[in-house]
């Protein structure tokens, strides 16, 4: 470690002063902060001479562009439940992590966003590259901070970390005035570090006498039926859910972001419901008499037209924040609380069985009549096929960030998922450009584990100049390219509802993108018919570092089953024949 | 339907734009809002009329203003024993001659002129919306220069009945 000896020996012979900067660094470190995303600039040069300090403390990963380290990040905190943690410059360093930031909130992703500002003594006049980043990221974090008093600093990192990675999670950002950063404190300093969130208290324990209504509510069932979101990942409770659905043989659907939070090969397991979900999950939901949500917001693309969902259901609603119970689906049995805390208290319950055979029987029946479905073609390949075989290579235990499209519900239905916190997707804003640089974030987080970035030809060049960042640190992330020349989802739509008037969803050029992971010396590999994908599998997933892979698939496949927009989670098409 | 809404905030920046910004983005309608300090140091409170559709839609907001950090407490006390009060300042076209008449018309209302000049009047107002409204309307022959008004600030009584009978939301006039 000859650099570290270095280092100290620098800081020792100029014995530079402490500054806030210093306070904001150690504060981080207090934290237990590991990894951090940063992207320097004019306002954030003082915390960025901070961490040059602190260099030895935590890895510090730079990102060639602020989206990159932002979806770094939430690829970090998803699959490590630790917050990801980025820094940026004023300005546009600052407006270039707004969709990131939105990402989080809306996926209750916990990050911690540190800004510079302007000096405070220009805020408010229009200073070189300052924005109003209070105002504009208010809408979407889970709450903000501009520093005013360098004292108050220990306390406001505090608190961040501490509201970001409790209750609902999500982002907190903290804006640094750069006087704030460069004000010369006294080495002595001594930090107050108490919270003071009097208006704070999410609530865990849910409310006994409810637990005891859904417990009857269950003894009383004859088409019940357990819905698994986020929530439970988020609460850990994947043991308990198990648990719970199999002592009461309950069939389970999952939403997009609950994939992995029950196991998808279980028995029980009815697939993915909503917009793209299974006929057997989205059935179920349509008929059943009991709904048991569990840390599912009831998103629209889950639920269809509200009018045809669960409309003949008592609806049990688990979900720690008390205003998603009852925002869209009307609520019967509202528990606020923690999954984990909730299952654990319903498990003590001596509840009777239910009486539903005929309704297991239906959907034993459901699955085998009706499910995912696709034609392989003879020798070229398209994207579910893709997915498929790359399950089978990584035997369903990678980790698997998606971008948006096509690809992303190809993988939610064809990668079966069992295990939690192995499934990293933007669902709820949908963001493209997500996938790659969140699995940078998760082969962080889990150095030993195979990350897998299943993106599109249209996503991946949203977000691909981070292909630096595995060639710095020689991550061995595999990207795979599901490549259909287009913007598939929004191709498929235009398809389908607009008299296939392909207006700008078809690439007519396209990087080579081989050459292009070349040029950052990462092996790359273009793979056209089944034979040369399923020849080069053992090839990409025996191979130490990173590998780029672009697969070319028929431009023209679609994703079904699928609901339209307004209709009913009755009404799907493409359900098999 | 109008609601009156409570809320105990802290003093920390950022709160009021919080709050506002909330309420845009839930696309609730703000008849008004008024803020002041309270009495316990670095807490102020919030009154809001909203007009929201239905009860749904209100419980939404209240749960949403709730989840804020700085919001310590969120109440709707429309239906409740509450006193609740405006303050309107009327600036009206007068002259000497006029000023017996509308100190007449004003007196009712226990209104005060508090400026006068060759040509205009001033007339403070406090009281519940309803009454504001009346004594506007009673002026409005006169000719209205000016008028700028608080928005409602409200608390719940010391003694609250037992009846729940929603009589009370004839305050919001
Ligand atoms: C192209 C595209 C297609 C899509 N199609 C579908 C589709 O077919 N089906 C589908 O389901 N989704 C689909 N989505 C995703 C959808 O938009 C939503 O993101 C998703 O349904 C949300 O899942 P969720 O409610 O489980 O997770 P989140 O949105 O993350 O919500 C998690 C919930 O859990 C609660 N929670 C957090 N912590 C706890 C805790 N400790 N205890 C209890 N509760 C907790 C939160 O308050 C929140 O209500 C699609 C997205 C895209 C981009
Ligand atoms: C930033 C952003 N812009 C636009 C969209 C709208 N959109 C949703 S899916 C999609 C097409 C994605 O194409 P590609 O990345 O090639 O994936 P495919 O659907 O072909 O698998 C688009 C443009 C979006 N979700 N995000």
């Amino acid at each position: 470690m000859e650099r570290s000896q270095k280092q100290e020996q620098s800081a020792a012979e100029t014995k530079e002063p402490k500054t806030g900067a210093d306070l904001l660094v150690e504060s981080l470190i207090n934290e237990g902060v590991e990894t951090l995303f940063g992207y320097p600039g004019g306002a954030a040069l003082p915390i960025f001479d901070a961490l040059y300090k602190a260099q030895n403390s935590f890895d510090q990963i730079l990102a060639r562009h602020e989206q990159g380290s932002i979806h770094a990040a939430e690829g970090y905190a998803r699959v490590s439940g630790k917050p990801g943690v980025v820094v940026a410059t004023s300005g546009p360093g600052a407006t270039n992590l707004v969709t990131g930031i939105a990402d989080a909130m809306i996926d209750s992703l916990p990050l911690i966003v540190i800004t510079g500002q302007v000096a405070q003594g220009v805020i408010g006049t229009d200073a070189f590259q300052e924005v109003d980043v209070m105002g504009v990221t208010t809408p979407i974090t889970k709450h903000n901070y501009q520093v005013r008093d360098v004292k108050d600093l220990p306390r406001i990192v505090k608190e961040a970390f501490h509201i970001a990675t409790t209750g609902r999670p999500g982002p907190v950002l903290i804006d640094m005035p750069k006087d704030i950063s460069a004000e010369v404190i006294e080495a002595e300093f001594q930090a107050n570090v108490e919270l003071d969130l009097p208006g704070y208290q999410p609530t865990t324990k849910p409310n006994p006498l409810q637990t005891k209504k859904l417990a009857e509510a269950i003894g009383n069932a004859k088409k019940p039926v357990l819905l698994t979101g986020a929530g439970i990942l988020f609460a850990e409770a994947s043991e308990q859910v198990r648990e719970f659905a199999e002592k009461y043989s309950l069939p389970v659907a999952s939403t997009l972001l609950g994939l992995g939070a029950f196991p998808g090969d279980h028995p029980l397991f009815m697939g993915m419901a909503g917009m793209h979900g299974t006929y057997t999950s989205n059935t179920a939901l349509y008929e059943c008499d009991l709904l048991i949500n569990i840390g599912a917001r009831f998103d629209d693309r889950l639920t269809g037209k509200l009018t045809s969902f669960a409309p003949n259901a008592t609806v049990a609603h688990i979900d720690i924040d008390p205003a998603e119970i009852g925002k869209n689906v009307p609520t019967d049995i509202p528990i606020v609380g923690d999954a984990k805390e909730a299952l654990t208290k319903l498990l003590t319950h001596d509840i009777k069985q239910p009486e539903h055979d005929e309704w297991l029987v239906q959907i034993h029946e459901n699955k085998e009549n009706y499910p995912l479905w696709f034609n392989t073609p003879d020798q070229e390949m398209i994207g579910q096929w893709v997915i498929k075989k790359v399950h089978e290579a990584t035997k369903g235990n990678a980790i698997v960030t998606t971008d948006v499209g096509q690809h992303q519900m190809w993988t939610a239905q064809y990668y079966t998922f069992t295990q939690p916190d192995r499934w990293v997707s933007s669902g709820g804003l949908g963001t493209m450009g997500f996938g790659f640089p969140a699995a940078i974030g998760a082969q962080l987080a889990k150095p030993d584990d195979t990350v897998v970035a299943i993106v599109g030809d249209g996503g991946f060049q949203m977000t691909l100049q981070e292909l630096s960042i595995l060639q710095e640190k020689g991550l061995p992330v595999k990207v795979i390219i599901v490549n259909n020349q287009a913007l598939g989802m929004v191709r498929q739509w235009q398809e389908a509802f607009y008299s296939e008037r392909y207006s700008q969803s078809i690439f007519s050029i396209q990087p080579d993108f081989v050459k292009l992971a070349e040029s950052y010396n990462i092996k790359g590999m273009q793979l056209k018919t089944q034979d040369e994908f399923i020849k080069a599998l053992p090839e990409i997933f025996n191979y130490e570092g990173p590998v780029v892979v672009d697969a070319r698939v028929l431009q023209q496949e679609n994703v079904f089953p699928m609901i339209a927009p307004g209709s009913g989670i009755n009404e799907m098409i493409g359900v098999k024949p | 339907m109008k609601r009156i809404i409570t809320a105990t905030v802290r003093n920390r920046s950022g709160v009021l734009n919080r709050v506002t910004s909330l309420l845009q983005r839930r696309q609730f309608n703000i008849e008004s809002i008024s803020v002041g300090r309270t009495e316990t140091e670095g807490m102020s409170k919030m009154t809001f009329v909203v007009d929201v559709e239905d009860f749904q839609k209100l419980e939404q907001v209240t749960k949403q203003l709730n989840k804020q950090i700085d919001v310590i407490k969120v109440s709707d006390i429309t239906d409740k024993a509450i006193v609740a009060r405006e303050l309107a300042l009327i600036k009206i076209v007068s002259n000497s001659q006029l000023r017996a008449e509308i100190q007449g018309i004003i007196e009712p209302f226990r209104a005060t002129i508090i400026d006068v000049s060759k040509d205009s009047l001033s007339i403070q107002v406090t009281g519940k919306p309803d009454k504001v409204e009346a004594l506007i309307e009673l002026l409005k022959p006169y000719g209205i220069k000016e008028l700028a008004r608080t928005g409602l600030t409200a608390f719940v009584r010391g003694h609250q009945p037992n009846t729940q009978d929603g009589s009370f939301q004839s305050l919001l006039g």
